[in-house]
């Protein structure tokens, strides 16, 4: 259970983020956004719909770079970064496998994947195109693209939307048991404060746009103690600690 | 996504070209195609019974004339000539059209600075391109053979343009994340997105540049079915024009059949396959 890779936390700070619509109105859905998740530790980004999480991730992962602010990403081991976006963007044309490992670095490319498509109960699909998969499938499928790549660092994005409560529940677990394994820094962006409760160390609350820290909320408990009794506790603390929200 | 459609796609048709049920798949055109054609001929016989002359010979009589050119070689030296033309240009077309295409398609300052050029190249008829072409470089190969990719081209990169406006940007973030090798992107993320309009732009451009072949070999070459054509003209020989015609048509109809749909199928084998 050590934390591999990771030797630099990461740690963000962002000044602004606007958008400037095709009309010409502005919106700014970030400012004065920072916050640090230290190596290793698993992080949720809670925070209501459309205040800016997705905004946040995509300027982590580097597809938007247009804004004002710094962000550092840990390096150490490797220093790849891997994502699980909103929908699974799965490539359509190649199948389970070859998604998974065109996603892996020359030197892993003919890595022995059995134990992760076994974790994920992807075993008997590596050979089917995402087409011939449910959606529960393709995120799975997802998972195991990111977990493959070994990365410093772990971005979801609402890995578990759209989903109905069981299976979402099901893969969650899934989530865990392959984090456990390799436990690498992770920042998941939710608006279920059940999820976030269950899966990290330490919640980090948005307010509503323009996105900025309201506060933090660690969860100190392992996580198989987290039952549905200490899990009713940790809710009614939270909402202690933040009335309005979330 | 608005990809023009690539044909039907039988169910049960697979990867493995070799396999039982795919042959029989790719039979079962064929045999349509072949009675379908039968037909034609039986109709042109009765016509060429109503109506006899020396201008208009019945399907027996080219077939003889087909026979005897293929028995000399002739037939099989200008039908060669003629077909490493249209392969030579198909390949310029298609290689220079998508990289235009897709440039344009995915800049859209360059692409509203150079529409007015992609519309004036599509506007300039295929004799002038020819005509020009011979002048400025001479009567030779690479002349040709460019005057032909040139008057495809403009096609080629309205196609590719639509293909590359429809990309789907989250595929292309997904590989900047996990920092796919430019190799990796062209292959796995670029061409498969673009592979309807890759085989719309084919299809069009077989039947297009074949044609632009046989005058350009008309004008300027001394060998290919274009320039058989030209001389069964001078000599008043319709039968070996229509023979020379028939020939080449049964030519592009195999490679049709026999290697673009087979292609296509493999290449959309992904696809969900209607249950
Ligand atoms: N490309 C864009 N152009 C203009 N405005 C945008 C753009 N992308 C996002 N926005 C705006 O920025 C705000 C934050 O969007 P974002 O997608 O980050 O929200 P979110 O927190 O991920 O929401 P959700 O939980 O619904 O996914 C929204 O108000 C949205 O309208
Ligand atoms: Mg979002």
């Amino acid at each position: 259970m050590q934390p591999v890779g990771a030797v630099v936390p990461l740690r963000v700070d962002i000044a602004e983020k606007t958008f400037r619509s095709a009309q010409g109105v502005s919106i700014t859905a970030l400012q004065d956004l920072s916050f640090e998740v230290r190596q290793g530790e698993f992080a949720c980004l809670l925070g209501p719909s459309g205040c800016g999480k997705t905004t946040t991730l995509r300027i982590l992962l580097g597809l938007d770079k247009n804004f004002s602010g710094s962000f550092q990403l840990p390096e150490g081991g490797s220093n790849r970064i891997a994502a699980v976006f909103q929908e699974p963007i799965l490539l359509p044309w190649r199948t389970v496998e070859q998604n998974v490992r065109l996603a892996l670095p020359k030197s892993l490319r003919t890595k022995n994947l059995d134990g992760l498509f076994d974790t994920l109960g992807l075993a008997g699909m590596r050979s089917l195109y995402p087409a011939e998969l449910s959606l529960g499938l393709a995120r799975r499928a997802a998972l195991a693209r990111a977990f493959a790549t070994e990365p410093a660092v772990l971005f979801l994005d609402e890995p578990f939307a759209s989903l109905d409560e069981r299976t979402a529940g099901r893969l969650r677990h899934l989530l865990l048991t392959v984090w456990s394994a390799r436990p690498t820094t992770a920042l998941m962006v939710t608006h279920n404060l059940r999820e976030a409760l269950m899966l990290s160390d330490r919640i980090i609350v948005l307010a509503q746009r323009p996105a900025h820290v309201l506060g933090m909320f660690d969860v100190k408990l392992p996580r198989q103690y987290r039952n549905p009794q200490v899990m009713s506790d940790l809710l009614r603390s939270f909402h202690q600690k933040f009335p309005g929200g979330a | 996504m608005s990809a023009p459609d690539t044909g039907d796609r039988p169910p049960g048709a697979v990867a493995d070209i070799s396999s039982q049920s795919s042959l029989a798949t790719a039979l079962t055109p064929v045999l349509t195609v072949a009675v379908s054609l039968l037909g034609l001929c039986l109709l042109w016989g009765l016509a060429e019974n109503a109506w006899p002359s020396r201008a208009f010979p019945g399907p027996g009589q080219v077939w003889q004339v087909l026979l005897a050119e293929a028995a000399n070689g002739d037939l099989f030296y200008h039908l060669g000539a003629t077909l490493g033309r249209v392969a030579a240009a198909y390949v310029v077309a298609m290689v220079v059209g998508s990289v235009i295409g897709v440039l344009l398609g995915s800049h859209r300052s360059a692409d509203r600075f150079f529409s007015p050029w992609v519309v004036l190249f599509l506007n300039i008829p295929a004799l002038v391109v020819i005509v020009l072409a011979y002048i400025w470089f001479g009567l030779n190969e690479a002349a040709a053979i460019g005057a032909v990719a040139v008057n495809k081209i403009p096609n080629v990169v309205v196609t590719m343009r639509e293909g590359a406006r429809a990309l789907d940007p989250s595929y292309a973030e997904m590989a900047a994340v996990y920092r796919f090798g430019l190799l990796d992107r062209v292959r796995h993320v670029l061409l498969p997105q673009l592979q309807p309009y890759l085989a719309a732009a084919s299809r069009s451009g077989i039947a297009l540049i074949w044609k632009i072949v046989l005058v350009v070999e008309l004008l300027g070459r001394s060998n290919g079915v274009g320039f058989q054509i030209y001389l069964y003209f001078q000599l008043f020989d319709v039968a070996a024009i229509l023979a020379y015609t028939l020939a080449f048509v049964a030519v592009m109809l195999v490679i049709e059949l026999l290697l673009v749909q087979p292609v296509e199928r493999h290449a959309t084998r992904w696809r969900r396959r209607p249950a």
